[in-house]
């Protein structure tokens, strides 16, 4: 996660004001958690209800998170990055925010790697899970359980 | 002002993976969220991103209330020649962001 240069200083004063914005707003109520079967239904529109293996995608988050509100999470796939067998989609799932897709990222094999990473949000401890199309048609996924101690919607 | 930043090399070996990172200033509003009054703030996310070396697309990503705000995006790419790298980000409001950086690919 180590920037290639130093960035514009009144740049990154600008992202820590609008940080400090949000945080100043969040006077509000969440809404009610989802249901697992919400995440399920999530992942069956996805795979269009394809039959989906277990392994080949992998999860890279910390399984105890402080604060909910920015989690770094990232997905590799275990596959080479060729012109005849490439990573399609990766998609990240969560079980109970409010709604349970977090990211759709599209590759192809000009991404050389299948290593992609966000920041995403957590409302409570919960089950994430990724899952990889790749070219060939086939589906694969990773799924782990994150403990949040503060939670992105702590005012409820 | 810039409201997004780059983290791309500024140079790279032809056929080498390079990471490109990046991040917007967004405040990604869920609307989930309710003021005191219990008016629903509106929904206002960045909803799309997507990458140009060169004139191709190679990469590009759909973003969820769930994605943290000042959304950070990391992914890779083969280096194949010298040229621009445009990032682009569109949000609800039909708003565009975009950066762009030159890559100068070595042999």
């Amino acid at each position: 996660m180590e920037p290639h240069s130093h960035p514009n200083r009144r740049v990154v004063m600008t992202l820590l004001a609008g940080s400090v914005l949000t945080g100043l707003t969040s006077l509000a109520t969440c809404p009610a958690l989802a249901e697992t079967a919400d995440m399920e239904a999530a992942m069956q529109r996805f795979t269009s209800g394809a039959k989906t293996g277990d392994g080949k995608v992998k999860i890279d988050i910390s399984p105890l998170v402080e604060n909910g509100n920015s989690v770094a999470v990232g997905v590799e796939v275990d596959t080479p990055m060729t012109d005849t067998l490439f990573v399609r989609r990766i998609a990240i799932f969560n079980e109970k925010n409010p709604q349970p897709e977090v990211a759709v990222f599209h590759l192809n094999p000009r991404c050389g790697s299948s290593k992609v990473a966000t920041r995403i949000r957590l409302a409570t401890t919960q089950h994430l899970a990724a899952i990889a199309e790749l070219s060939d048609g086939s589906f694969w996924k990773d799924q782990l359980e994150v403990i949040v101690t503060i939670a992105a919607c702590t005012e409820e | 002002m810039a409201t997004a930043l780059l983290y791309v090399p500024k140079t790279a070996k032809r056929g080498e993976v390079i990471t490109l990172k990046a991040i917007v200033s967004h405040p990604m509003e869920t609307g989930h969220r309710r003021e005191v009054t219990g008016k629903v703030i509106p929904r206002d996310i960045i909803n799309r991103f997507s990458c140009r070396y060169d004139g191709a697309e190679i990469f590009k990503a759909e973003f969820f209330p769930a994605v943290a705000a000042n959304p950070f995006i990391s992914f890779t790419t083969i280096a194949t020649q010298s040229g621009s790298i445009t990032f682009t980000w569109v949000d609800d409001a039909g708003k565009v962001y975009t950066e762009k950086t030159e890559l100068t690919v070595t042999a």
